[in-house]
């Protein structure tokens, strides 16, 4: 089910927006084009009023306007207002937002005015917003829930497992000092049909998350060679010219307002007073070649009439130390297949496997994959109909989800991080943590 | 903020009350803790008051409260005053008489010692809209725009705003303008200028046209030094505020190229901020500034491509959409530029079907030689998506690019392949391709014919596929060895044929096939023109019968009207006219772009924002404007049309070539223009001191001959005109806005006319010589569009603003006069077409 309110409204104070717009965009929403299939785009237009909406952890941010704004800084805005959210009260979900809807009104008061955007750091607003937190204990809520997993776009970031408020003063519990630095990757790769690699991106983002009292400075290094924009001149996908050496080559990056470059080139260190709150340090993106951490090998064959069998075998492409986990695959298969028969190898421990029949899909789930190993799946599919001869064009290409704690694809790396001390005794806690994501990675037939 | 439509489910509460008896409770409760002082009193009130505020959120009406939540608000305790506020102003606007009561307590806080209650007091005052309380505001408002706190300040800045929506009138005469000016140039609180900024738009934008003062005003804005003060400070500001300067900043104009490149450089790392908003908002100021630098221009794609990317892949799903759109725009208008970035724009497995259609067009723009195999390659692979109506565009696609004229060959490969497939919309899409470029290149005929003849009819079903399936058959019989015989089987099941489209096509296949082999069509002809004769649809019924009355008249007349000679089509136009794209990129950073339609077709006007009538004048260039705006360092080579320009086949190109003249901002001109200005310069001077010479009637022979209603030409008229009539653009502007329009009027031109129209700086001239002087022009024919004015004879006499529309393919013309003097309207308009209609080639 898609989620079942509208928990905010921007501009409604302007009074130019009709009533009933909540009930207008749900049904907009839900029914885009009459069918539940095809998703409506996060901007559309009805009688006049733009409604703009983000979907964030299972929530819609959705604003409403009558001026031709800039749907950037509208969605810009919408994300921002999510994360202060979720600053103040730990975790952003239905419950703990109904807990704490009085914090709420007072948040979005002092972040906009008269729908002019004012505060949006959770920095500044701390000394603007007196309510106190009702923090939702987060053990008890199912960390991903059938709701959850089905509002989760694809592109969301992992590692957000801190769900301590930044703001709450938890009582009896001396406040740490702590940082966490995350280095989320998410990898695109498609194989061609001969397992050839036909594309390749990382997306990354290096997330912060301070704790620490006082606003120290903060030093941030990253590798050494690390060198940006390898696009002038020539060819973005020019494989060739990068490969071994070991440098990273980012194609180009993006850094939150508090960092200050004065070092970058020389040192490729980033120095910042990191703002209370959760933010992203710096994106990239990267299409430099590199390793996949997967491979996959996927087969369609005909074995009989109206009968066909399908091999997939996946091998982990990293080291035995590190473990993928969540891993899932999905084959279209041919529409007039009627039964699958699904055969693991033995002793598979931890393997699901399902077809299922409305969009006529294989899916294989597999717990965890340890770095070195590889496992196959073979099914025996039925038809009921003669196939028309060619079975890939009718099936596939395979796609797979997962997650990788500890590795990273680009090899990009934190090499140090420094905060100012302010004493001798001060030794704040530091947590970098490395994760790789499939964002879309899918092998065709 | 008022508390929102409260739409929370009804169990969200915590505890639901049953009625006006919560209510009541709730009220006794209050009244006894109001004037408590015990310790934990405060606690007691705060969750009082947060159970109010729940049952309001769920729509529980409890104003009855509000005495008593007012006097329980006499506290120091911020959280129960913020939350006295939220409740107040939720009520105030149904409840004026209740508001009154209110007025009393703000007005004391906004002298309260903590600036924080004097903000937020002020800014709830502010917020009770409530008309009759207007005249509280004046004073707190004043005081607070002095505020030490710059809190207050913030606050009170965008209270300004607040009470111009409540009521204008005493918000301007009130000396707030000038205060928020004041503040905007000099308050060293960053946000406080921000908001005054943003007030002072909004207030001159709304109230563009009703006061002299208000054009000056807002010019003014846009002058250097507003722009550079605030531009020298930008990094102070938050984010969002940057956002409002960039796009203050790219409506500036520039005097020199110097300015051009400071601002880029000062800008320069604005490109590499994390917020999509920013980025933007800078890229914004960056192509507006470079229009008319064509190689400068171009760099500007190449530095932004990068940053774009980047941000696309990084953000949330609507933010990349929101950014893709974007590069979507700029890959339309210049596709060769990223005709190497082809692989950024291959569909992702889990991307939603908007993204990706949006991709499907970008690699459909941007094939070309060197990347055609690939992009076509991939283009495939999306053909046995599962989402349909991505399989669809993606065979569209396909198409498109061979009708491009690249690689042709191995494109009519695969798409035959396609047919192979055997699914029925992947064949009815085909069909239609392969129909079309049957059309373009009729020497791929007979490979296709071979493919297409095999496909069984009863396996299209989609209208548009057999029309297009039974085009084929009648055009190329003669190919088709059982083409007579399909025809006889489909024309059997004609009734049960739904879409009169088929039918007619129909018709018209057993026509031409008739011709090409007539004793075996023979029996179809007679069958489909019997069916066609019973038909009860109106088209197919008339054509059925005219086909059969040509054949009775003359059976070699009737084969030259079915079956002339056909000549390859060379182009296929039904991309958006690129008008509109020019208009969609005037409009950069706006929904416009996601929508992909200008801002007329989906909002009113009065949203849509400020400085509408600036950019509508600056979509135009200054023809006859003073030569002194000119920027030498900015003369542009036409020469140079380089890469931007090099594809002038291709109709988005033509799109950017236009813009060179058409979206150069006023003062921006070509030199192509402002050299023939000073040309001409000696020579209007002299038409001018020559005085109109009104050579009536040198209409000729050629125009009775030519004469399809060609207009009868006024007498002259008696309104004299001032022959050195002065007026600058920015005064032009200003009055245009003010005025409204006093008449319009519509007419033919002569032909003679449109063909001197060819040149439009023969029209400025040859107004000049009656007068009238252009201070503007632009438009592409055949719809072109000029600004004139012209001044009674004598000094203060009143001036004509003229907005003139000719369209050179109809030969009409459009006239929109406004005049300070409404009843010299039509004398003048008399004039002016007198004057148009005189125009000829010279």
């Amino acid at each position: 089910m898609k989620s079942r309110k509208v928990t905010l409204f921007l501009n409604s104070d302007r009074g130019v927006v009709p009533k009933g717009s909540a009930e207008i965009f749900f049904r907009k929403v839900k029914f885009w084009k009459g069918d539940e299939a095809e998703e409506a785009p996060p901007v559309f237009n009805v009688d006049g009023v733009n409604y703009i909406h983000a979907k964030v952890a299972g929530l819609m941010f959705v604003a409403t306007t009558r001026a031709n704004v800039s749907p950037s800084l509208v969605l810009e805005l919408l994300q921002r207002i999510a994360r202060v959210i979720k600053d103040y009260l730990g975790v952003l979900n239905e419950d703990s937002l109904r807990k704490n809807f009085v914090l709420v009104y007072e948040l979005l008061d002092e972040v906009i005015d008269f729908g002019y955007p004012q505060m949006t750091s959770t920095e500044v607003l701390k000394s603007y917003v007196f309510n106190e937190p009702i923090v939702v204990d987060s053990s008890r809520m199912p960390t991903l829930g059938p709701a959850v997993m089905f509002m989760q776009s694809t592109k969301r970031m992992p590692g957000t497992a801190v769900t301590k408020s930044v703001v709450a003063n938890e009582p009896g519990v001396r406040k740490r000092d702590e940082i966490f630095v995350d280095i989320i990757e998410k990898i695109s790769v498609t194989f061609s049909s001969s397992g050839y690699i036909l594309t390749s991106e990382i997306d990354g983002t290096i997330q912060m998350k301070s704790y620490l009292s006082g606003n120290p400075d903060i030093r941030l290094a990253l590798n050494e060679d690390l060198s940006i924009g390898r696009n002038v001149g020539n060819s973005m996908y020019d494989y060739r010219s990068s490969a071994g050496g070991g440098t990273v080559i980012l194609d180009d990056c993006n850094f939150h307002e508090s960092v200050h470059l004065d070092n970058f080139d020389l040192d490729r260190t980033l120095s910042l007073v990191p703002p209370d709150g959760e933010f992203s340090v710096m994106n990239y993106r990267m299409t430099q070649e590199f390793k996949p951490p997967f491979r996959i090998n996927a087969l369609i064959e005909e074995a009989g009439p109206l009968k066909a069998e399908v091999i997939i075998k996946i091998r982990a492409d990293f080291s035995s130390s590190v473990t993928g986990n969540t891993i899932v695959v999905q084959m279209p298969v041919p529409k007039y297949t009627t039964r699958v028969s699904f055969e693991l190898e033995s002793g598979a421990i931890g393997q699901a496997t399902d077809f299922k029949e409305t969009n006529k899909k294989l899916e294989w789930s597999l717990n965890k994959i340890v770095g070195g190993a590889e496992h196959t799946l073979r099914a025996k599919l039925t038809f009921s109909q003669e196939s028309h001869g060619n079975l890939t064009k009718e099936a596939g290409p395979v796609s797979m989800n997962f997650t990788i704690p500890m590795y990273n694809a680009s090899k990009l790396q934190v090499r140090y991080l420094q905060i100012a001390k302010k004493s001798k005794t001060y030794n704040p806690y530091r947590w970098v943590r490395y994760v790789t994501q499939a964002n879309s990675y899918v092998a065709r037939l | 903020m008022a508390p929102p439509v409260p739409n929370l489910p009804k169990t969200s509460s915590p505890s639901q009350p049953s009625g006006k008896s919560e209510v009541a409770d709730l009220k006794l409760q209050l009244r006894q803790l109001a004037g408590s002082i015990a310790p934990g009193a405060d606690d007691s009130r705060r969750e009082l008051f947060k159970k109010v505020i729940s049952f309001m959120t769920v729509g529980i009406d409890v104003s009855a409260a509000f005495s008593e939540m007012v006097m329980c608000s006499a506290t120091s305790d911020v959280v129960l005053k913020k939350m006295c506020y939220l409740y107040v102003c939720n009520y105030a606007r149904s409840n004026p008489d209740l508001a009154l009561l209110t007025i009393n307590f703000l007005q004391k806080d906004c002298r309260d010692d903590d600036p924080m209650i004097r903000g937020l007091a002020l800014r709830s005052l502010c917020s009770l809209r409530v008309a009759n309380l207007v005249e509280y505001l004046v004073s707190p408002l004043t005081s607070g725009l002095r505020d030490s706190s710059p809190y207050v300040r913030m606050v009170a800045a965008i209270g300004v705003l607040k009470l111009y929506h409540i009521s204008p009138s005493t918000c301007l005469d009130s000396d707030f303008l000038a205060m928020l000016k004041a503040l905007m140039l000099n308050d060293p609180d960053a946000q406080v200028v921000a908001n005054c900024l943003s007030s002072l738009q909004e207030i001159w934008s709304l109230e563009a046209g009703n006061l002299e003062t208000v054009s000056r005003e807002r010019e003014a804005l846009l002058s250097k030094q507003v722009v550079y003060y605030l531009l020298n400070r930008i990094k102070e500001f938050n984010e969002w505020a940057q956002c409002l300067i960039l796009e203050l900043a790219s409506k500036y104009i520039p005097s020199d190229s110097n300015e051009i490149f400071d601002i880029m450089n000062l800008l320069e790392d604005r490109l590499q901020h994390a917020n999509s908003a920013v980025v933007l908002a800078t890229i914004k100021v960056f192509l507006y500034l470079t229009m008319s630098m064509t190689d400068v221009h171009q760099q500007v794609y190449e530095r932004i491509k990068a940053p774009l990317l980047t941000l696309v892949s990084s953000g949330s799903p609507e933010q990349s959409y929101a950014v893709l759109s974007h590069l979507h725009l700029l890959v339309m208008r210049a596709p060769i530029l990223f005709s190497s970035d082809y692989k950024h724009f291959y569909c992702q497995y889990s991307e939603p079907a908007y993204v990706q259609k949006l991709k499907l067009e970008m690699l459909t723009a941007i094939a070309n030689e060197s990347n055609t195999y690939e992009i076509v390659t991939e283009l495939c692979e999306y053909v046995a998506n599962v989402d349909i109506s991505i399989s669809r565009e993606s065979i569209r696609a396909v198409g498109k690019i061979a009708l491009q004229q690249y690689d042709v060959n191995a494109i009519v490969d695969r798409l035959l392949q396609f047919l192979e497939m055997e699914k029925d919309y992947v064949t009815a899409e085909t069909l239609v391709l392969v129909k079309d470029l049957l059309r373009k290149y009729p020497q791929w005929s007979h490979d296709c014919i071979a493919v297409v003849g095999n496909i069984s009819s009863k396996n299209v079903q989609e209208p548009k596929g057999k029309a297009a399936l039974i085009w084929m058959l009648g055009e190329y019989s003669n190919d088709m060895l059982d083409a007579p015989y399909i025809l006889e089987s489909l024309l059997e099941n004609w009734n049960e044929e739904q879409a009169p489209e088929v039918r007619l096509h129909l018709l018209t296949a057993a026509m031409k096939c008739f011709f090409k082999r007539p004793p075996e069509a023979q029996k179809a002809l007679g069958v489909a023109l019997a069916a066609g004769l019973a038909d009860s649809h109106q088209d197919v019924h008339d054509r059925a019968l005219f086909y059969y009355r040509l054949l009775q008249y003359d059976v070699s007349v009737a084969e030259r009207v079915v079956n002339p000679p056909k000549q390859a089509v060379s182009v296929f136009t039904d991309a958006p006219s690129s008008d509109i794209k020019d208009h969609i990129f005037d409009e950069f950073n706006t929904l416009s772009v996601l929508y992909q339609k200008p801002a007329y077709m989906f909002t009113d006007k009065e949203h849509r924002g400020p400085f509408e009538f600036a950019e509508e004048l600056g979509s135009l260039s200054l023809g006859t404007g003073s030569v002194e705006n000119v920027i030498p360092a900015q003369i542009y080579e036409a020469s140079d049309n380089d890469l931007l320009l090099s594809t002038s086949e291709k109709e988005e190109s033509r799109g950017l070539g236009n813009n060179d003249s058409v979206y150069s901002a006023p003062g921006y001109d070509t030199s192509l223009i402002s050299l023939e200005d000073k040309q001409v310069q000696p020579e209007s001077n002299f038409l001018s001191l020559a005085a109109p010479t009104m050579a009536s009637h040198t209409s000729s022979v050629l125009d009775d001959l030519l004469g399809l209603g060609t207009p009868i030409i006024p007498p002259p008229p008696t309104l004299k005109l001032n022959p050195k009539a002065v007026l600058d653009p920015s005064n032009f502007q200003r009055k245009w806005g003010q005025l409204t329009t006093s008449l319009t009027e519509e007419f033919s031109i002569n032909p003679q006319g449109v063909v001197a129209l060819k040149v439009p700086q023969a029209l400025h001239r040859h107004m000049q010589g009656h007068s009238i002087q252009c201070i503007a022009s632009g438009g592409q024919p055949p719809s072109l569009k000029f600004f004139f004015f012209a001044q009674k004879e004598g000094e203060t006499s009143p001036f004509f603003l003229v907005e003139c529309l000719i369209n050179t393919s109809s030969a009409k013309a459009q006239i929109n006069i406004k005049t300070e003097d409404p009843t010299l309207s039509q004398p003048f308009s008399t004039l002016f077409q007198s004057a148009l209609l005189l125009l000829s080639p010279s």
